[in-house]
Formats: structure tokens, C-alpha cells, sequence
């Protein structure tokens, strides 16, 4: 494989990414996948200096409804509109979104707009019939991950740990996944184009790791809507994320880094039901292959407690991450609170390894 | 005679009208941006569909150059005309450094044919990533250096795919157009690659085989019967590559209407035409008009084939549009025809 004629095309996909002053919306879910990561991004972006304004009274895009076919379009881009009433209310012009299906369809919203414009004129009408709002269109739309690469210098020259070995002095060998809508509708809207996003890459290369391209990196997460959200369809969700595991296996991949709210659940969560269906466990000795967000990873990389990241809600352990990188962790606070009172800890699984 | 013409481009249809115009006596001065002459034919093994060597065709369209005045490492800033003569201003590469010149002629002849499209541009074909990944072009190359033809890890492969329309007739690279040629190039290569690793397997990946002139629908026959190449229906979706480096594809055969995942240890991309670089800043210094596929319009497409529109601007050759070396000759000679023509009622007007 020539990096070299991957960078030509990364050269051909550069976008603009502002470079503070951010209207940041939440994912709809993304809280209940992986508690910490937004929480961590504000975090680094307020040590970094950067002026991060949220408006609690915003909703759900509704994008995972859209793409449901339960949502029609009109209603969502009202929805969307309501957002950038909000952002044009808080005096901001750089619109930053936590999720992937939100900056997907944000995107298609705005194009849509600026192709027919009587549309967004209807819309216009619609938002301030239903709630007196008006709107201005941000100057700039970006993912929280385009956000996370434009800083990632400035995260990894605050940082205290990078990704390598800190035994070896090796890379962390790293398999990186990119949420579909991020710039498989737009290319030109994704860093690195579509076929080899660069958001991620940018962020392994500088933080000091290896990235890994395998023959199915470009295959589903598993999540892709309706797999899963049919029920019936579920084998379709975990057939699909099996072929990742499979195919990534053996190129021995220490971890898994993504920048959507499916991918990293479907990732994790299925790495664990995977080996309680068939024994099959894919990192070393038992191991599953470590998942985090891009925002998980900055914050470890940046000495946060891995515990006030919300790691140990991820289904496959990250601790033999933390031994390589040699970030310190109290396994006794794993499963405590704030208030060091205890949460619970889940059952240990039959044949993942458990920590 | 006394009259004068200068040919922009030469590749094959450029050098054969050259020749032609010369033979009678004009004064001819070929321009041509590279350093050798012969465009894409000089690179190319064999022809299609009797697979002569192209070498053969090179060389007697050289020999009836040997009166043409050959200017080569051309860049051309600028073409007037005044009281009908053209003056094209150029710049030469010259030891190293670039030097003005100036030509003139009574007439011009555009032959500054065509690009191949470039296969990085289909990204998720992956060509410039996969090291196993070539196009057809550089097939040619390999055959000609006759070393054979093995993958980057010095195997021979023994699975080949070959992939038909890349960059032709493709919404997405903005590509509308057939070019034509790359349907019975593909059966030519599938048939020397097999002549070469019997034991190999070979299968072509098309939408449908356009075999438009003589010889090319037995040579397709010729591909399947004796060959024993298979023809699959269906566009390659993406391709990856594998940890020993052999290329996973993915495409849909469409006659069985099953999607389909192979490995090949080398994929061949047919790539198609495209206009030639230089040929919009020709085309915009003399007024040419091209079409939305950037390839200059005729006159007239079916009775001013090699007019321009423009009194004593010709075309030939593929700046026109895809063609084969066959047309391309055939149009150079009816080009020169028409420019001699042209030259002699001009003398006669003058006269």
C-alpha cells in the first residue's frame, strides 16, 4: 500500500474548519452510549481556550427519525432550522455537531437550501408559523471530529501521554472507522474526502500511533439503521460488524477509534455478544480490540481519569489500552460514582476477558 | 508552393497529416510539448484487433515525415492570425533553459489529441494506493519492456480481473461519454495475458462490449471460446487490498443479479479518453469551440468532420472525440486533404 497516493487524495479534500467560537448540539443519543465523550470534548475545548456556547433548549435533529423514513424531510428541516434559530439567537456563526447523522444531515439541509432555495424559503415560513423563530445560516458547519483534527496538534502538544507502546516505544496499532454520513453523501464536506477520510488518520499520525487499513474498512459498523433498529434484522447488524473483526484481525489491532455515535456501540457491544455466541474473542489472549471515540482518546492522551471518561461503560474492557499506553487507573474506582458510592458492576462475560 | 502549414500535436493523426502535406510540398512544422513524437502509439505493444506491433505503424508514419520540420519540448502562449497567417508563439526547452520562438503558416491543423483519464481519480478503485492495481496503459508499458508481467511481489498472478469503462460513461468523474476503444483493448490484453500464464484466469468486468468494427466481435469470440476469459456484467463497486496485496473487489453480476466479492492478484483498469491538456488553451487562443465533454467541435459532425468553423483551422485525430490509430489515420489524411485544398484556392485566390 502507497500512503503517498492516499495523501494526493487528501490533498484534493480540505475543508474549512473555523477556528473558534463554536454553537455546539448534542447527539441525541451519544449520551447513553458512551457517557463521557461529549463532556470530554467540551473539557479540552475550555482548557484550549476555545469559546464553546450550548443552548440546553435544543432537540434532536432528527436525522436517525429521517433516515427511519419515520421523520418526513419538510419536518426535519424545520427541526434543523429551529437549531440555526437558536445558534443566530446566541450570537454564533460556527454551527459544531457532536453527531455524525446530524452533521450528515445538516449538510444535506444546507445543500438542499442552496440549490433550491424556494424550499428553504417554505422552511423559513414553516419555523416562524410554528415558533416566531428566524434564522441566519451558519458561516460554517462542522463535525466535532473536524474540530478535534484542526486541534490536534494543539491536544497533542498538551498532552501527557502519546499512542505508542510505552515499553516498546512502539505505534499503537490503530483501525480507524468513519460514521457513513460524515462524508459519504459530500465528500468535499469530510476531511480527507470519502473513500480515505483523513479526520481520523490526521488525529492517530499526530498523536503518535499506526493506522491500519484492512480489506473491509470501509464495510458497515453494523449499525446502519434499519439492521438494527428492526428488530428482526439484528443478524444482519452483527453479521456485518463480524466481517470487520475478521478481516481487521490480522493485522493485530490494539484499538478502534471512531467518530460516530453507531459505530463505536455496534463496535464494542457486539465484540462481546460475538464471543458469547461463538467463544470468539479477536485482540490478544482473550482480549476484545479496545473502542473509543476520537473525544475518549483525546482525553486520555491529556491525563484525564479514564473513569471521568466513562470507560468503563465500554462493553469490551479498555485496560489493556491503558497498560500499553501507560496511562495509571484505580481498577477499586472502576464501578464507583462521583460520590465514591457504588454503581453495579456488570457480569463478567464468559469468555471475553474481564478486568 | 510556397505555402506553409503548421500541425499542433504529434501523436499518430498529428504526424500522419504532417507527412501528407509535406509529400506535396507544402512547408510543414510540427509542434509537439513533448520530447519525442508519436503521443500515445509510442508507448503502446500491440494494436487491436490483429495485434500488429504499434511500433510498425510508428515507424511508417515516420518515414513519410522526412520533409517535416519537427519542433519538440513545444509549450505554446499564443496564436494570432493576421492577413491569413497564423503566428504561434512558443517556448522551447533548450539545454535545460526555455526559449522564445515564433512560427507562421497559412494554415493550422489541431492535433492535439487526448489524455488517458487518470485512474486516481476513481478513488475507491484505488490505483496509486493498491500496488496491484495498474491500468491498461501501463499494461502496454510492461508488455513492450517484454519482462512479463508480474504483481509488485514479483508473482505470477494467477487471478486477473479487468475492469471495463473507467472514467467512460461515468456520471460520477463527469465523464458521459463511450471511448470506444477500451472494450476491444481489453479483450486484446485479456488474450495476451492468458497467451502469456495459460495457467492464469482472466475475467473482464463490463456494462456491455461495444465491438463496433470488423474483427472485433471474433476477436471477442476468439476471447471467450479459446481463451476461456470470463465476461462478467457488472461494474466494480470498490476494491481493498489484502495483507499479501491481492485486491479484494467488489461488483454485482448482473446477469445472475448477485452481488459478488473476489480477489485477483492484479486488476487492470481500461482507462478511457479524456481531452488533451493542452487542448483548451489551444482551443480558447484560436476561438475552437468544444463541447460540455471538452473536446473540440467540428464545423459540421457529419460533412465538416475536419473544419473547424475558423477559415484555415483544421482538426484531427481524437482532439475530436475518442478514436482508434486506424481512424486517427484515416482522419489525418482527409484533414491534410482538406487543408491542401484550402492552401490551393487560397493560391488561386491570390494568384
Amino acid at each position: 500500500m502507497k500512503v503517498e497516493g492516499k495523501r494526493l487524495i487528501w490533498n484534493d479534500y480540505q475543508k474549512e474548519i473555523a477556528g473558534d467560537n463554536y454553537f455546539y448540539v448534542r447527539s441525541c443519543v451519544r449520551q447513553n452510549f458512551f457517557p463521557g465523550a461529549e463532556k470530554t470534548f467540551l473539557r479540552y475545548m475550555k482548557e484550549l481556550g476555545k469559546d464553546v456556547f450550548e443552548n440546553p433548549s435544543h432537540t434532536t435533529c432528527s436525522g436517525i427519525g429521517y433516515h427511519s423514513d419515520i421523520v418526513p424531510f419538510e419536518t426535519a428541516m424545520t427541526m434543523v432550522a429551529r437549531q440555526f434559530a437558536l445558534m443566530t439567537e446566541a450570537g454564533y456563526r460556527n454551527f459544531v455537531t457532536s453527531c455524525i447523522t446530524s452533521f450528515g444531515l445538516y449538510s444535506e439541509v444546507l445543500e438542499t437550501w442552496h440549490h433550491f432555495p424556494e424550499i428553504e424559503e417554505k422552511i423559513r415560513v414553516h419555523l416562524k408559523n410554528a415558533t416566531g423563530r428566524e434564522f441566519v445560516k451558519p458561516e460554517n458547519l462542522a463535525h466535532a471530529s473536524d474540530v478535534t483534527f484542526k486541534l490536534r496538534k494543539e491536544i497533542s502538544d498538551a498532552g501527557k501521554y502519546r499512542l505508542v507502546n510505552h515499553v516498546t516505544g512502539a505505534p499503537i496499532r490503530v483501525v480507524e472507522h468513519i460514521g457513513c454520513h460524515y462524508s459519504r453523501m459530500f465528500p468535499s464536506k469530510g476531511v480527507g474526502g470519502a473513500e480515505y477520510p483523513y479526520v481520523l488518520v490526521g488525529m492517530i499520525e499526530e498523536w503518535g500511533g499506526e493506522v491500519i487499513d484492512y480489506p473491509e474498512r470501509r464495510h458497515c459498523c453494523g449499525f446502519g439503521f434499519r439492521q438494527y433498529l428492526v428488530k428482526a434484522n439484528r443478524g444482519y447488524s452483527i453479521s456485518a460488524s463480524k466481517k470487520k473483526f475478521d478481516s481487521m484481525k490480522p493485522y493485530k489491532p490494539e484499538l478502534i477509534l471512531t467518530n460516530c455515535p453507531g459505530c463505536p456501540m455496534f463496535l464494542d457491544r457486539w465484540q462481546y455478544a460475538i464471543s458469547e455466541m461463538e467463544g470468539t474473542t479477536y485482540g490478544e489472549g482473550g482480549q476484545g480490540i479496545p473502542v473509543v471515540t476520537y473525544e475518549e482518546l483525546a482525553g486520555l492522551l491529556l491525563g484525564y481519569d479514564p473513569w471521568d471518561l466513562g470507560l468503563q461503560v465500554h462493553q469490551v474492557p479498555v485496560e489493556p489500552l491503558l497498560d500499553k499506553i501507560g496511562i495509571p487507573y484505580d481498577p477499586e474506582k472502576k464501578f464507583l460514582d462521583k460520590e465514591g458510592n457504588s454503581m453495579g458492576q456488570p457480569k463478567s462475560p464468559t469468555h471475553l476477558k474481564f478486568y | 508552393m510556397g505555402k506553409s502549414v503548421i500541425v499542433i500535436g504529434g501523436g499518430i493523426a498529428g504526424m500522419t497529416a504532417a507527412g501528407m502535406l509535406a509529400r506535396q510540398g507544402y512547408e510543414v512544422t510540427l509542434l509537439e510539448k513533448e520530447n519525442e513524437t508519436g503521443g500515445h502509439v509510442a508507448h503502446w505493444d500491440r494494436l487491436f484487433p490483429d495485434r500488429r506491433k504499434a511500433s510498425e505503424v510508428l515507424e511508417f508514419t515516420g518515414e513519410g515525415m522526412k520533409d517535416v520540420h519537427v519542433a519538440r519540448g513545444i509549450s505554446i502562449s499564443r496564436i494570432t492570425r493576421q492577413n491569413n497567417e497564423f503566428t504561434v508563439t512558443c517556448g522551447m526547452q533548450d539545454a535545460g533553459s526555455v526559449m522564445k520562438s515564433h512560427f507562421t503558416a497559412n494554415a493550422l491543423i489541431v492535433a492535439t489529441g487526448f489524455d488517458l483519464f487518470e485512474a486516481r481519480r476513481k478513488e475507491e478503485y484505488g490505483y496509486g494506493i493498491y500496488n496491484n492495481v495498474i491500468t491498461s496503459a501501463d499494461l502496454e508499458v510492461k508488455f513492450k519492456s517484454g519482462k512479463g508481467i508480474l504483481t509488485a511481489e514479483g508473482k505470477i498472478p494467477k487471478r486477473i480481473g479487468i475492469i471495463h469503462c473507467v472514467g467512460s460513461r461515468d456520471e460520477k468523474v463527469g465523464n458521459l461519454y463511450c471511448s470506444k476503444v477500451c472494450c476491444v483493448t481489453g479483450v486484446k490484453q485479456a488474450i495476451e495475458l492468458k497467451e502469456m500464464y495459460p495457467g492464469s484466469v482472466v475475467f473482464s468486468f463490463y456494462m456491455d462490449l461495444r465491438m463496433y468494427d470488423r474483427n472485433f466481435e471474433e476477436l471477442y469470440y476468439e476471447a471467450q471460446q479459446k481463451w476461456g476469459i470470463s465476461f462478467i456484467r457488472g461494474r466494480l463497486s470498490e476494491c481493498a487490498e489484502n495483507p499479501d496485496g491481492s485486491i479484494v473487489i467488489r461488483t454485482e453480476d448482473t446477469l445472475t443479479g448477485k452481488p459478488l466479492k473476489m480477489t485477483v492478484d492484479l486488476l487492470v483498469l481500461l482507462v478511457g479518453f479524456v481531452p488533451a491538456a493542452g487542448t483548451a488553451s489551444v482551443a480558447g487562443m484560436i476561438g475552437l469551440k468544444t463541447g460540455t465533454d471538452g473536446f473540440v467541435n467540428p464545423a459540421d459532425s457529419h460533412i465538416q468532420n475536419n473544419l473547424s468553423g475558423i477559415p484555415g483551422v483544421f482538426l484531427t485525430g481524437a482532439v475530436k472525440g475518442p478514436v482508434s490509430v486506424t481512424e486517427a489515420i484515416a482522419d489525418a489524411r482527409a484533414a491534410a486533404a482538406l487543408t491542401s485544398e484550402y492552401l490551393t484556392a487560397s493560391i488561386e485566390e491570390h494568384a
